[in-house]
């Protein structure tokens, strides 16, 4: 059926629900039904990478999966990182290496990142750019992002001694 | 809603899947990973009646060195196939290739079957199983039959599986011993589609080439193999002079798209680059 069904899933630790048509990609069923328009929009066909969120703790484009897949996962979005007064040590060096300018790149660089320091806790240079690789910036020249991935690391690296 | 409209099924077994498949004929598409399905679909470049998702399907994720093929499900993702031990062991150049096969969190879902299935002409893995002389064992609900990779892709974005089939396991065959392979790429960014590139495979006995494969993605319709190139290397001492020759004739033998990315000369100096890397890289690795 064409028709819509209601999708339950799990969305930064909460049971959320919302109803969609098996063509509504998961992007669109986090912006439009639930609200959550941190996850950005750009190419919706994998190119750029703004709306990668984690599904079941691996990186994903939310523009190519459908909401339907997404039924019974655990996802987890920019929103679920942390907010002003509790930033991921990741959004602090960011903000404090000029990571970002426009700010469209960014939920997704940054769920990025989550994914490559929760499984590399100390990448090389090499691993950062090849991690973001996919994920396109038309602001920063990419040099920043790199550093604040790295600053990032190396302090997760110090609270976790 | 960038997609259009279509039903979805999410079968729990095979049987199902291949029931639906006999039921929908053309007007069903399955989805694996998605991560060529669904730009298609956002694209409108496809509408297909229902999508057949095997996700769910039990078992059919495995990647493994049996009899001396290896084997690898319609459920293997890309990063499984990129980090696996047995492909390393089984098949050099897929392991050479494989860190080109897209990015991360595309690998994170795309299936090395989706991706043989969608044959993208600039696609990898296409020209290894060409070179490797790989089988797909396509299932249908009146039975199962295995296709040869030569015979498998048949143009652009097109194989021979038919609407009611499903790739259900690919086999590659263990690379020889002694066998040595180069892979070459060159494309925007690491991970995106290749503008070209080059697989080689060679063995060596009594310092002389035997056995060469030469394959090229990025240079027409799907996957292409150098027959002329692997002839002109045949019996010649390994090196720098036959490597040219060969790199030469594979340059002659394609007739290249053009895009804006990349007009025919361009791709056809790259073949010719790339091959002679490749062969270089194929002969320090032969013992
Ligand atoms: C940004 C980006 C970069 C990429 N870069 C590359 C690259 O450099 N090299 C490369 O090779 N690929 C690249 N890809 C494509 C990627 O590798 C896909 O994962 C792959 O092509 C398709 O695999 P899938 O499992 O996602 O298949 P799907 O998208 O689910 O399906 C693709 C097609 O195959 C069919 N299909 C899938 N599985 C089966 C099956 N078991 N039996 C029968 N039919 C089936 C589907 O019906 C569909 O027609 C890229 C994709 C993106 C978005
Ligand atoms: S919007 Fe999903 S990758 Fe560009
Ligand atoms: S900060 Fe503007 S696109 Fe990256």
């Amino acid at each position: 059926m064409t028709t819509p069904r209601t999708v339950e899933l799990v969305v930064n630790g909460e049971h959320r629900a919302g109803d969609a048509e098996p063509r509504m990609l998961l992007s669109d069923f986090l912006r439009e039904q639930l609200g959550l328009t941190g996850t950005h929009v750009g190419c919706e066909h994998g190119v750029c990478g703004a709306c990668t969120v984690l599904v079941n703790g691996e990186a994903a484009r939310s523009c190519l999966m459908l909401a339907v897949q997404a039924a019974g996962t655990e996802v987890r979005t920019i929103e679920g990182l942390g907010g002003v007064d509790d930033m991921h040590p990741l959004q602090e060096a960011f903000w404090e290496k000029h990571g970002l300018q426009c700010g469209f790149c960014t939920p997704g660089m940054l769920m990025t990142a989550v994914e490559l320091l929760e499984s590399t806790p100390n990448p090389s240079l090499d691993d950062i750019r090849e991690a973001i690789s996919s994920n396109l910036c038309r602001c920063t020249g990419y040099q920043t992002i790199v550093e604040a991935v790295q600053a990032a690391a190396e302090r997760m690296q110090g609270e976790a001694q | 809603m960038k997609p259009p409209p279509f039903d979805y099924c999410c079968p729990d077994t095979l049987d199902e899947v291949l029931t639906l498949l006999a039921e929908h004929g053309e007007a069903a598409k399955v989805i694996a990973g998605g991560q060529s399905l669904v730009p298609m679909l956002n694209l409108r470049a496809l509408h297909p009646g229902v999508l057949i998702d095997i996700n769910r399907l039990p078992g059919l994720d495995h990647i493994s060195l049996e009899d001396g093929q290896l084997r690898v499900g319609a459920l293997a993702r890309h990063k499984a196939v990129l980090e696996s031990a047995a492909v390393s062991e089984a098949s050099p150049l897929m392991a050479l290739a494989y860190p080109y096969v897209s990015h991360g969190p595309i690998r994170n879902r795309g299936t090395l079957c989706g991706n043989l299935c969608h044959n993208d002409p600039a696609s990898e893995m296409p020209a290894v199983a060409l070179a490797s002389g790989a089988e797909m064992v396509l299932q249908s609900a009146g039975g199962t039959r295995t296709v040869a990779a030569e015979d498998f892709f048949t143009g652009m974005l097109s194989t021979a599986a038919e609407a009611n089939e499903i790739l259900v396991e690919v086999r590659v065959p263990r690379a020889p011993a002694g066998q040595g392979a180069g892979f070459h790429e060159v494309s925007p960014r690491k991970g995106d589609f290749a503008y070209v590139a080059v697989g080689a495979t060679l063995q060596v006995a009594d310092g002389a080439c035997t056995g060469a494969r030469i394959v090229c993605a990025g240079v027409g319709d799907g996957p292409h193999r150098a027959y002329a190139a692997e002839d002109a290397l045949t019996g010649a001492a390994p090196g720098d002079d036959a490597f040219r020759q060969a790199a030469a004739a594979a340059a002659d033998s394609i007739d290249p798209s053009e895009d804006f990315h990349a007009d025919a000369d361009y791709r056809r100096d790259l073949v010719r680059s790339l091959t002679r890397r490749a062969l270089a890289d194929a002969a320090s690795r032969c013992n």
